[in-house]
């Protein structure tokens, strides 16, 4: 097992370097420059004050150079300094704005594996009566409603016409005067809709993967002689159904670790959440190379971790696994 | 099942929690008193305002800092930090009398130095700044005492005085640090009427009052400048009481704030804005070389139409560089083409265009067929792009829109004159000079006379225009190009879309004017 965990680890290191590689090349491959994009249609810009910026960014040498002196900053954790005119560093941009994207996310997530399973399993075990069919129903209208135009209804009724909710932001204004308890509680306001929203439109897929692989289960002869040996129901289902069809939900949960940093654009808009899917958004459209790359690696990183994770545990709940790669 | 039931106790709680009269948020909407909170979709980027080129850093800089001049709301040059200024006889020298008694936010005096500080700072290589041009032109910068600034050029330059209405950065805590890292960038010190106070990132910025400010401090108190990156949900915003002001759209304004609740609450002002939306002609090839095409072209567009369509009619008809009512716009323009589509067949016919099959003209063999681009994001320039392939289909001209990402547009396309028509917008600067746009010199790689527009007529008067201060011989040059450029067409103007703000009903004291509402902002007020 140790050897198999050192094996996979020292794999990791030149896939990441062949990540980077890639990612680094189809940026600089996308037409348009981040000196482009702030001089570009600007009477003030002459060619001298172009070629002065690029020069400021290093974009005047070679490919190749420009991605070791990256990856040799990087290799020192130096994200290298954002390309959008306030120059800051990379890594301070994506902090202050990674805990909110993670906390919604996590919530979303929690709330979202703690309804989309049960769910999963009750349409499962009432398999094709009325309940299956408007648990089908409810979670594909979630799925299938544009995310923006569901979030404007709401903002419309409950903020504009009933107002119990915030529309927008994460804080009230003057919040920070406020004791902690109401801040707290103002920050929980305004999550309500966003998170309400985003878990509603991601039940569809994990709901309806339970319900297959449950069917699944449901139907192997261990289940029969269970049930022919008069073990009640529910034990059946829970005990005996539910580990076994949990197995592959395991490897969901390790694919889900890179999506905990990365935001949905549209959604972040609309409720004003300054979040990391804007912040990657803007960063493409102002091709600011050293802020895509940076989230890009840290996404990267939180991608093959994940799935290093999904296998371990997946190994250590399946002894069929286990034992077989010894 | 007892969690379940838990959870849903604890966020009865909550809810009833947030429903209570004394919950602050309920308390906070009521004071909301001299607080002045408007939305905006894009957050600064940085606030020193030479290294910044959008709108949101300057919405902040123009509150933060002040210039020598500034336009007043009849778009005149006024002084600002400079109490008076004199241009020499010759024209090359101008001396600007400096405000005494002007602190910067810190406390220390606002003195010649910062000026030349200024200067220096912007005109120096190793600035990434995309402003240096205007002041390229200075020969020489003096500061011979501490209220006098003085500059030499080496050929009378009208644009001059305008381009010193640049934001005045303040020496004492700049000189000799690099100003690329300067915490001034995230935490402005100026002269304004405003105080920096705080920047929440991706969420707000807040800016008081400024007590000692040399005209008066601003009678409202605070000014909060809301990042709401989506308009619908900045309009549900206003309509629920978090922002005061905004921009509408014209459905908006049109359609949604006609209601007598609505009006009650808000004011909503309309003015021309200052840009303008037009469709140029790739003037290398040799369909559009012939301005009987260009002009059939503009003949067989109906502008009030797309202005009807696009617009629901917030905005005017445009026929050349300037805004309606500013003082270079030339309003009745003799060779401008009316919409005409019988004159449109007509000066086709007389290029050598014949009817072909399926409806479509030809010359030679040739179907007279063209891509109007236009960027992506951008929906009003896409209808009027659909409107006008639809005009033209009448006349017999076949019109294919294709839509781009901006900076592809930009590099693969404009950048390499890969394009046959754009359908794009300028703003209109204060100071009617069009040495960038129109020149026939500026037609290089990344210039913005890409159209590739060459006229040696139009060449003289523009440096005619801005070689001289007089403004009775400038309005003379500005109104000759306007016909020049309705006679060439080599852009086919559109339309000047008009700016329509509205403000919460709560504040008073505005008062609109040609540069629009925000000219008298420091004297709004909350009663």
């Amino acid at each position: 097992m140790a050897n198999y965990l050192i094996k996979r680890i020292l794999m990791l290191i030149p896939l990441l370097l062949g990540i980077t590689l890639i990612t680094f090349t189809v940026i600089h491959l996308a037409p348009g420059e981040p000196v482009e994009m702030q001089t570009a249609m600007s009477p003030k810009a002459s060619a001298a004050s172009r070629a002065r910026l690029r020069e400021f960014y290093g974009l005047d040498k070679p490919l190749h150079v420009q991605y070791g002196m990256w990856l040799s900053n990087l290799s020192r954790l130096d994200f290298g300094r954002s390309f959008a005119p306030d120059n800051r560093p990379v890594l301070d941009k994506i902090k202050e704005r990674i805990p909110i994207t993670i906390s919604l996310n996590v919530i979303a997530l929690i709330l979202e594996f703690g309804l989309a399973l049960p769910i999963g399993i009750m349409a499962a075990v009432h398999r094709d009566t009325l309940l299956d069919r408007a648990i089908s129903v409810f979670v594909f209208v979630g799925f299938a409603v544009p995310t923006f135009w569901l979030a404007l209804l709401c903002m419309y009724l409950f903020g504009v016409k009933l107002s119990w909710l915030p529309i927008s932001g994460i804080h009230s204004l003057g919040s920070d005067q406020w004791s902690w308890w109401w801040r707290t509680l103002d920050l929980a306001r305004h999550l309500v809709l966003p998170i309400a929203i985003a878990t509603f439109g991601s039940l569809a897929g994990l709901s309806r993967y339970m319900r297959s692989t449950m069917i699944e289960v449901l139907s192997q002869d261990y289940i029969t002689t269970a049930r022919a040996k008069g073990v009640r129901e529910r034990v059946v289902i829970y005990r005996h159904a539910l580990k076994n069809a949990l197995l592959p939900v395991i490897t969901l949960l390790g694919f889900s670790l890179p999506a905990l940093i990365g935001g949905s654009v549209i959604f972040e808009t609309i409720f004003s959440i300054p979040g990391m899917g804007q912040l990657f958004y803007q960063g493409v459209m102002a091709r600011d190379y050293p802020l895509v790359m940076g989230i890009l690696v840290i996404g990267a990183c939180l991608t093959l971790i994940g799935n290093l994770l999904a296998d371990l545990c997946y190994a250590l709940a399946d002894p069929r696994i286990r034992h077989g790669r010894g | 099942m007892s969690l379940a039931r838990a959870v849903c106790l604890l966020l009865l709680l909550l809810v009833c929690a947030a429903c209570g009269q004394d919950a602050p948020w309920n308390k906070a909407q009521v004071q909301g008193g001299s607080q002045f909170v408007t939305g905006s979709i894009g957050e600064p980027s940085n606030l020193v305002p030479i290294l910044a080129s959008d709108s949101s850093s300057s919405d902040i800089s123009g509150l933060v800092y002040n210039g020598l001049v500034r336009y007043d709301k009849n778009l005149k040059l006024e002084g600002d930090l400079a109490e008076s200024w004199e241009v020499s006889p010759d024209g090359l020298r101008i001396t600007f009398h400096l405000r005494r008694g002007v602190k910067w936010h810190d406390g220390h005096d606002f003195t010649s130095r910062d000026v030349l500080y200024t200067y220096r700072v912007t005109v120096d290589p190793k600035t990434p700044t995309a402003y240096a041009e205007d002041f390229k032109q200075v020969q020489s910068a003096q500061a011979p005492d501490q209220y006098t600034f003085q500059v030499t050029y080496a050929k009378p330059f009208a644009p001059a005085l305008a381009s010193w209405g640049m934001p005045i950065l303040p020496a004492h805590l700049l000189e000799g640090k690099d100003i690329t890292k300067s915490p001034l960038s995230r935490n402005p010190v100026g002269t304004g009427p405003y105080i920096f106070k705080e920047w929440v990132p991706g969420q707000r910025l807040v800016l008081e009052a400024n007590p000692n400010y040399w005209e008066g401090a601003p009678r409202l108190a605070r000014y909060v400048y809301r990042i709401i990156p989506d308009n619908s949900t900045m309009y549900m915003e206003l309509k629920a009481g978090g922002v005061d002001m905004m921009g509408l759209s014209p459905v908006q304004y049109q359609r949604q704030t006609t209601g007598k609740e609505f009006l009650a609450r808000f004011n909503k002002y309309r003015y021309p804005a200052s840009a303008y939306t037009y469709m140029g002609y790739n003037l290398r090839l040799p369909m559009f070389q012939d301005v009987r095409v260009r002009r059939a072209i503009t003949c067989a567009i109906n502008k009030e139409e797309i202005i009807q369509g696009v617009l629901l009619g917030m905005g005017q008809i445009a026929h050349g560089p300037y805004k309606p009512g500013t003082w270079a716009y030339k309003s009745k323009v003799e060779n401008d083409p009316a919409y005409d589509p019988a004159r449109a067949k007509a000066l086709l016919q007389e290029a050598g265009y014949r009817m072909g099959a399926g409806g479509i003209l030809e010359k030679d063999g040739k179907p007279l067929s063209f891509t109007i681009m236009t960027n992506q994001g951008n929906d009003q320039r896409l209808k009027c792009a659909q409107i006008i392939q639809m005009r033209l289909k009448k006349v017999g001209i076949d019109v294919k829109i294709r839509v781009m990402e901006w900076a592809s547009f930009l590099t693969n396309f404009i950048d390499k004159g890969k394009f046959e028509v754009v359908l794009m917008g300028w703003t209109i600067s204060q100071d009617p000079d069009l040495y960038d746009v129109w020149h026939s010199s500026k037609t290089g790689p990344k210039e913005l006379n890409f159209i590739h527009y060459l006229n040696p007529e139009l060449d003289r008067l523009i440096v005619e225009g801005r070689g001289t201060f007089d403004m009775g011989k400038r309005r003379d040059c500005y109104y000759q190009i306007q016909e020049i450029l309705a006679k060439d067409q080599p852009y086919t103007f559109l339309y000047v879309p008009d700016a329509l703000p509205v403000v919460t009903s709560r504040i008073k004291g505005i008062e609109p004017a040609p540069a629009g509402i925000m000219h008298n902002f420091i004297k709004w007020y909350v009663d």
